[in-house]
């Protein structure tokens, strides 16, 4: 039975209104020349590929399902499960489902920790067991290294291949259409991917690429669900904050007056309260009262997602005051321009001066920022839910992989696994989001010519 | 060594994602000490590229690409970078246009006269500071002392030329390149500085390069000239024999662009096209396609500077055989008939505006910016009213109080009698379509985001002219026509078109909801000579067979004495003297006026 949670929803609508923005913008020069100036860098083209990926695994999992449950007797109705699952989880079942007892480190054979084993000879003894899932398929320990090295070259060569018939097929597509685009960076950005995805493919097969961590669970595969969480809070919260910013910002700038007092000191006085102090407060009466109506959400996804979707919102809340200042100092200046004054001595209305004459000509703006501040947005998930005020625990992310690691960073032998493993997709995606959001600054930029 | 200045073969390109542009190609050009050159051409010719190559200031994209620039004797190309330093604001040194920009806003204006005092000079202390007042002095600052320590936004727009001139002139430079020193000056202050570039010239023996596109300053101060087309240089004679027979017909299109008396009851002559992309290969004359004259020859053959005689040259296929004959002398013009029974359509009695100024926290007010005061004036159908007067006079602002655009803050706006000062914008909406208003500036005037055929069309559907999108389109059809551009526009946006162009789509804009009266606050003065004479021509020949009023606001006196047949002078928010156009210039009774006419520099 699919289940669509709220912020699945907002997703695809992001997706759909991305899509149609996309479509509106190839027949419109002023909108089409910047992006084809963007995409003339050959750091956007490849920063572009990795947040493509990126996006990918998100989307894959933002599309959810209940899964029936077997059926006790013929005759009975379908009984769906109270987990939701998505299609990433689904994909990923070997990952998800082979859990260890506790902690093991990356592609290892035995558990981290020493436990009472039973020898054969029924003696006891304190040892190192062998996993339950990773390497289990070894007939012998000794054959580990080869095994590692054999499934990691062929993760190698599939991956060439995938990349090979790729290019083939993107040659016909792609490079004859858009000439101009720096394919060479795209083609590299690809398979620096792939050259690690293929091995780590292959590897997960039999082995725990990144580790386990205390509870036995997957680290890769909790690396991988976490994306979806740092991309919903990257973009979802533009849905609250873009309407409040653009709204806000053009209307203090364009009537002026009172209307303009009244937005600085709304924005002045928000910009006062210290945003932690907020979004702590914010959610925590959240979670109150999510745990008051515990009998509205049928699964415990829902109720997560709902935490989810509220953090987005308070923190568009709280993060639309930029947005808006800059908009209305933009809205000043071009009030002030001559196509505005013709504008009103054809007595054209208010709203239509906006629409038509403010909203395009600020465009770039609200979308440098944008992505700007999409990278903002997810380091500050990982902050938030470090201090415990972030995401529902049992949503996965970035934030609470670090949370977690905190304990395990001062254990003896420590256990860095986790830690790394969240920093580096972090780091990866954060970097991509950074290094396109300046290209495209670049690119809308009117005074930086190339 | 006669020569201050010497340039050869300079060639100068510029890196656009066109190509390579060729801003100066292939110029020859010598000033001898005390000499005045002016340099004429319209902008794109590549006046200016030639001057910031002399001084090697080009912009990133440019580099100087072949010639020679020799001062006094020093081939300035083949100087390192340290050396060049050395030669800028000591030998050579230059003006620019914007004085506003020209100066740092952050250092007192004596710092940065005093400035270019140390780097060149072994001046120190007190030294530099009574060098600097002296050359405040004589650069005409008033209290001298005490403006040496005032930033740039204190002075007005004139005193901080004249410290733009001071600094420039610190160290005795040989060479003064002036680059349209006075275009951002009103008409009064202009006549100042080019006087007092006149007399430190004579005083100090300096070459001065002057460049400019007002053929009134090259008459009133040049001893030679050269005009630029096209990155090139067509024709350089002594003063008196180019403003008594230019030979290329260029140059002499550029005489017969010039609006004026004479020219009022025909149209004036206008170079059609446009200055061709300096990107393309030339393999003939460059002027051919925009030239009357041109024949096969002109296409296929490259024409090289010819002496037509001593110190006159001229690149023309059509003066190997015969000469030009000289310019025919502006007759006088025929009185403008008197306005016989013409309705009136606008009455402005008594109008004020005034700007608070507020202070302190509770934003009291303290007093008033009188920037209209007291002005009444009428435009009756299909007849021109120009307004005259300085910038800060407050003509911009009488233009905009009529549509209602400032609110005025007392006095009536009557349209056909009807009352506009106190309509809300509903009411107001009625009026609308019967005033309409073109811009100076072309850029600021289009949205750049809107195709020109939703800016056409905006007007009419917010004031319900047409019954629906196929007749407006029918419409913006018929409109483009009458202001000569192609249907083809329609699906364009503003930035694909050149000033002139825009202008023409600004003026299609008001024409589109059939007003009866247009405002056109200076709607040439962003715009060349000859484009300015398509644009004149338009409006003319629009009000003859539309029956179209103007209130043409405006400092060019030119324009009026050609387009408007009553006067109306405007100084410091008041009308001083109004009248027939012929009747206050030519004879002024009020001495503001007579200032204004007399600070005008005149052709003939």
């Amino acid at each position: 039975m699919p289940v669509v949670l709220a912020t699945d929803f907002l997703v695809w609508l992001l997706v759909l209104a991305v899509a149609s923005f996309a479509w509106y913008s190839r027949r419109r020069a002023h909108l089409a020349a910047p992006w084809a100036r963007v995409f003339r860098s050959r750091t956007a083209v490849a920063s572009a590929v990795v947040l493509a990926c990126y996006i990918l695994v998100g989307l894959l999992d933002s599309l959810h399902y209940r899964p029936a449950l077997p059926a006790r007797d013929a005759g009975a109705p379908v009984a769906y499960s109270v987990e939701a699952r998505s299609l990433l989880d689904l994909g990923l079942a070997p990952l998800r489902e082979r859990f260890e007892k506790t902690y093991s480190a990356p592609l290892a054979t035995r558990l981290f920790q020493r436990e009472q084993v039973e020898l054969p000879d029924g003696r006891t003894a304190r040892d190192f067991p062998r996993l339950r899932h990773g390497g289990a398929h070894l007939e012998a320990e000794a054959d580990w290294g080869k095994d590692v090295v054999l499934r990691a070259l062929a993760g190698l060569a599939a991956a060439f291949a995938l990349w090979s018939v790729v290019l083939i097929c993107a040659r016909r597509a792609l490079v004859r259409r858009w000439p101009n685009v720096p394919w060479g960076a795209a083609a590299a950005a690809l398979g620096a991917i792939l050259a690690l995805a293929g091995p780590a493919a292959m590897l997960a097969d039999g082995f725990h690429v990144l580790g386990t961590n205390q509870v036995g669970q997957d680290v890769l595969y909790q690396a991988l669900k976490s994306i979806r969480t740092s991309l919903v809070i990257g973009t979802v919260t533009t849905l609250v904050l873009l309407p409040l910013g653009i709204m806000a910002g053009i209307a203090a700038g364009y009537f002026r007056g009172w209307v303009d007092d009244v937005i600085q000191y709304l924005y002045t006085t928000l910009n006062s309260i210290p945003g932690v102090l907020l979004i702590a407060a914010f959610v925590l009466m959240l979670q109150v009262f999510l745990d008051n109506h515990g009998d509205w959400f049928p699964t415990t996804a829902q109720r997560a997602d709902m935490r989810l979707l509220g953090l987005c919102a308070i923190l568009g809340l709280t993060s639309w005051t930029g947005l808006a200042r800059l908009l209305r100092g933009e809205a000043l200046k071009l009030s002030e321009l001559e196509y505005i004054q013709a504008a009103h001595a054809f007595g054209v209305s208010h709203a239509r001066i906006l629409a038509r004459h403010i909203l395009p000509n600020v465009a770039h703006i609200v979308i440098i920022t944008l992505v700007l501040d999409f990278s903002g947005l997810v380091l500050a998930e990982a902050v938030l839910s470090y201090v415990g005020v972030g995401v529902d625990p049992s949503t996965t992310s970035f934030g609470t992989m670090i949370n977690a690691a905190r304990l395990e960073m001062a254990r003896e032998p420590m256990v860095w696994w986790s830690l790394a493993a969240a920093f580096v997709f972090m780091f990866a995606l954060v970097l991509a989001a950074n290094l396109f959001a300046d290209a495209v600054r670049d690119g809308f930029d009117p005074r930086v010519r190339v | 060594m006669s020569a201050a200045l010497e340039l050869a073969g300079l060639r100068t390109v510029l890196d656009t994602p066109e190509g390579e542009l060729r801003a100066v190609d292939g110029v020859d050009l010598e000033i001898a000490k005390g000499e005045c050159f002016a340099l004429v051409g319209e902008s794109g010719c590549g006046k200016s590229m030639t001057a910031l190559s002399i001084l090697r200031l080009l912009p990133d994209v440019g580099r100087i690409a072949g010639g020679s620039v020799r001062l006094g004797g020093l081939d300035l190309l083949a100087l390192p970078e340290a050396a060049m330093r050395a030669v800028r604001g000591k030998r050579a040194a230059m003006i620019f246009q914007e004085p506003g920009t020209a100066l740092n806003p952050v250092l007192t204006v004596g710092r940065q006269v005093a400035e270019v005092i140390e780097r060149h000079t072994s001046l120190r202390g007190p030294a530099v500071r009574r060098r600097t007042l002296e050359l405040l002095r004589s650069v005409g600052v008033p209290e001298a002392e005490r403006r040496m320590g005032e930033y740039a936004f204190q002075l007005s727009g004139g005193q901080r030329q004249r410290v733009m001139i001071a600094a420039a002139l610190a160290v005795d430079p040989e060479v003064l390149i002036a680059d349209e020193p006075t275009t951002a000056l009103d008409v009064t202050i202009q006549a100042q500085i080019l006087d007092l570039l006149a007399k430190l010239q004579a005083e100090r023996g300096m070459a001065l390069l002057l460049i400019t596109h007002d053929l009134g300053i090259v008459a009133r101060m040049a001893d030679r000239v050269a005009v630029m087309y096209a990155g090139e240089i067509v024709e350089v004679a002594p003063r008196e024999q180019f403003f008594r027979a230019p030979q290329h017909p260029y140059s002499q299109k550029l005489f017969a662009a010039l609006p004026g008396a004479a020219q009022r009851d025909g149209s004036l002559a206008q170079i059609p096209g446009q200055v061709p992309p300096l990107t393309t290969e030339f393999g003939g004359c460059r002027f051919t396609e925009r030239c009357d004259f041109a024949f096969e020859r002109c296409a296929r053959e490259v024409p090289q500077l010819r002496t037509l005689e001593p110190g006159h040259r001229v690149r023309c296929h059509l003066r190997e055989t015969e000469r030009a004959a000289p310019r025919a002398a502006s007759r006088a013009a025929p009185a403008a008939a008197a306005a016989a029974g013409a309705r009136r359509l606008l009455d402005v009695k008594d109008l004020k505006v005034h700007f608070p100024i507020r202070r302190g926290v509770f934003r009291r007010t303290v007093g008033y910016v009188k920037a209209v005061d007291g002005v009444s004036l009428a435009v009756a159908e299909g007849r021109t009213l120009a307004l005259v007067g300085e910038s800060g006079s407050g003509k911009t602002t009488v233009g905009k109080a009529i549509l209602q655009l400032i609110r005025p803050s007392a006095g009536s706006v009557r349209y056909q009698g009807e009352e506009l000062t106190r309509l809300g914008r509903a009411g107001l909406q009625r009026y609308r379509a019967a005033m309409q208003i073109v811009f100076q500036d072309p850029y600021a005037s289009l949205n750049p985001r809107m195709r020109v055929a939703d800016i056409l069309a905006e007007g009419m559907r917010s004031l319900g002219v047409g019954r629906d999108d196929a007749e407006r389109a029918r419409r913006i059809g018929v409109l483009l026509d009458q202001v000569g551009l192609p249907a083809s526009a329609t699906s364009r946006y503003p930035h694909e078109f050149s000033g002139g162009q825009r202008q023409r789509i600004a003026i299609a804009r008001a024409l589109a909801v059939e007003p009866k009266l247009i405002v056109c606050d200076e709607p040439t003065s962003a715009l060349d000579v000859s484009v300015q004479a398509q644009i004149l021509n338009l409006l003319k020949s629009l009000q003859e067979r539309l029956g179209l009023a103007y209130l043409f606001i405006t400092h060019n006196l030119a324009v009026v004495e050609y387009l408007a047949h009553e006067v109306a002078v405007m100084n410091e928010g008041r009308i001083v003297e109004q009248g027939p156009a012929g009747e206050v210039l030519r004879a002024p009774r009020h001495p503001y006026t007579r200032t204004l006419l007399a600070a005008v520099p005149k052709v003939d």
